[in-house]
């Protein structure tokens, strides 16, 4: 496995490849489609490593595949050492676009992934809703819950997992401000704590103030990966400059 | 012969007098047709989750199966199952003929089908809504079926219902294993028949009148757990 300086951790450090995740010509279709390409790209273990690129990039796929809801028809996976598999997504949460919230209360949404993991106590759940703001919600039906509520309480469940890595796709995609600065706060709250973020977007304000290092795709494969700084103040090619100039990708 | 008024007027007299045989003709339609829904509850509720959530080689012939089993004709459930519980039939010697027990036997047969059915359609819906959700927690496929069982549990009760709903309008296979033998196997049904054809047309139409009430009761059931579901938001 390659070993090469690809990002730095949330103190400025460098981080090798080797001990995050990596996609070695990864390809996969749907219906004789090539919707990924030979993607190889390496992320590193730490940080928030923001995944951007135009619509029908890959960007969701490429999440999956790294959590293995998806399997890729050719090339490797690994994360560390690890292939993708069972027993490293039992490692990871991933928050989708859409909540997909239980028939049950907030309460027990939380509850159902705490007791699915053997630790469900009500100081849990408490402290994971306080941590989402949704302190006073837990008796309310889940699905009466705003758009921006329903996704914290994605946020809750997810942390329930206690994962050492968490995936989120395009998560504040179609919220309001206020719920996407919130989605954004509990973001780098979790990247605080240790926890590996992997954030898919298309907005490039969110990534800026998001990401320690950045992965571009387009056309399913990876055009360009770097640290945020120099992703953002020197693109270097012209898929992404083109994108952060806000221009169309063909 | 009575005017359609007056049979009515005597049917709701009988109904309200609390006339002791119809009580109990009542009373065991209810055991029999509530027995055999538990009893089919048990067989097509498994049955229907693991045709909804599992995939194996002829997953789609066994759907077709069961739903086409959904229209067995009761006569010849009823047919079968006398065949079996005669005393030249294999099962004979349980000495189950003309028994409530034969009875409950056929309804659960006849309705096991509806259950298993509708409710491998309402857990697959709900499966395909929750499926990435739950691979991504990574669940074991018994903490997949008991949460889709408790999510989907509004709706399996209304399944559950419908499978009510038929066993107790049922004649023609409690009419063939039950002998509709007054005391013993006389149901709602067998009676209406049986009266109907004596010419007795109160009791018959009390009967009835019984038995569309059940059947009104059991859609107001249905409706009421439908807007229970909704206030809870959980349709």
């Amino acid at each position: 496995m390659r070993e090469a300086v690809i990002g730095r951790s949330l103190e400025g450090e460098a981080v090798s490849a080797g001990a995050g995740l990596s996609f070695r010509d990864v390809g996969y279709s749907i219906a004789g489609r090539r919707l990924i390409d030979g993607m190889t790209v390496d992320v590193p273990d730490r940080g928030v490593t923001v995944v951007m690129g135009p619509n029908g990039a890959g960007k969701s796929l490429f999440l999956r595949l790294a959590h293995g809801l998806i399997h890729a028809d050719e090339g490797a996976i690994r994360w560390g050492d690890a292939p993708v598999g069972r027993s490293v997504a039992r490692d990871q949460a991933l928050v989708f676009q859409t909540p997909v919230l239980l028939r049950r209360s907030v309460a027990a949404n939380v509850d159902f992934v705490l007791k699915s993991r053997g630790r469900a106590s009500v100081e849990m759940r408490e402290t994971l809703l306080r941590r989402v703001g949704l302190t006073g919600f837990a008796r309310v039906a889940a699905r009466r819950l705003s758009g921006g509520e329903q996704q914290r309480l994605q946020m809750a469940r997810a942390l329930a997992t206690e994962p050492r890595v968490l995936l989120l796709d395009e998560p504040t995609a179609s919220l309001d401000p206020a719920s996407t600065a919130a989605i954004e706060l509990i973001v780098r709250d979790v990247a605080l704590r240790g926890v590996k973020v992997i954030f898919v977007t298309h907005d490039v304000g969110q990534a800026r103030r998001l990401a320690d290092d950045v992965v571009f795709l387009a056309n399913g494969r990876a055009v360009e990966q770097g640290a945020a700084e120099r992703f953002f103040d020197a693109p270097r090619s012209p898929e992404a400059d083109a994108y952060l100039q806000g221009k169309l990708i063909l | 012969m009575q005017g359609f008024g007056e049979i009515l007027a005597l049917a709701f007299d009988l109904v309200l007098s609390g006339d002791g045989d119809l009580a109990e003709i009542v009373w065991l339609s209810l055991r029999v047709s509530i027995s055999a829904t538990l009893l089919a509850c048990l067989i097509g509720l498994p049955l229907g989750a693991v045709l909804a959530i599992a995939r194996f080689p002829g997953r789609n012939a066994a759907i077709v199966l069961v739903n086409a089993l959904m229209g067995l004709p009761p006569v010849v459930v009823g047919l079968l199952v006398y065949l079996h519980l005669s005393r030249a039939g294999p099962l004979g010697f349980l000495g189950l003929l003309y028994t409530p027990t034969a009875m409950i036997i056929a309804q659960t047969i006849l309705i096991a089908p509806i259950v298993a059915a509708l409710s491998r359609q309402v857990l697959e819906e709900l499966h395909a809504e929750y499926a990435e959700t739950f691979r991504s927690l990574a669940l074991s496929g018994r903490q997949t079926l008991a949460a889709l069982l408790w999510d989907g549990r509004f709706a399996l009760v209304t399944v559950a219902l419908a499978g009510f709903g038929r066993a107790v309008a049922e004649v023609g296979a409690v009419m063939i294993v039950g002998g509709n033998i007054d005391h013993a196997t006389r149901v709602m049904t067998t009676a209406i028949a049986l009266e109907t054809s004596r010419g007795n047309l109160a009791l018959a139409m009390a009967l009835g009148v019984i038995l569309m009430m059940l059947a009104l009761g059991v859609n107001a059931a249905v409706h009421s757990l439908r807007l229970t579901a909704t206030r809870w938001s959980h349709a």
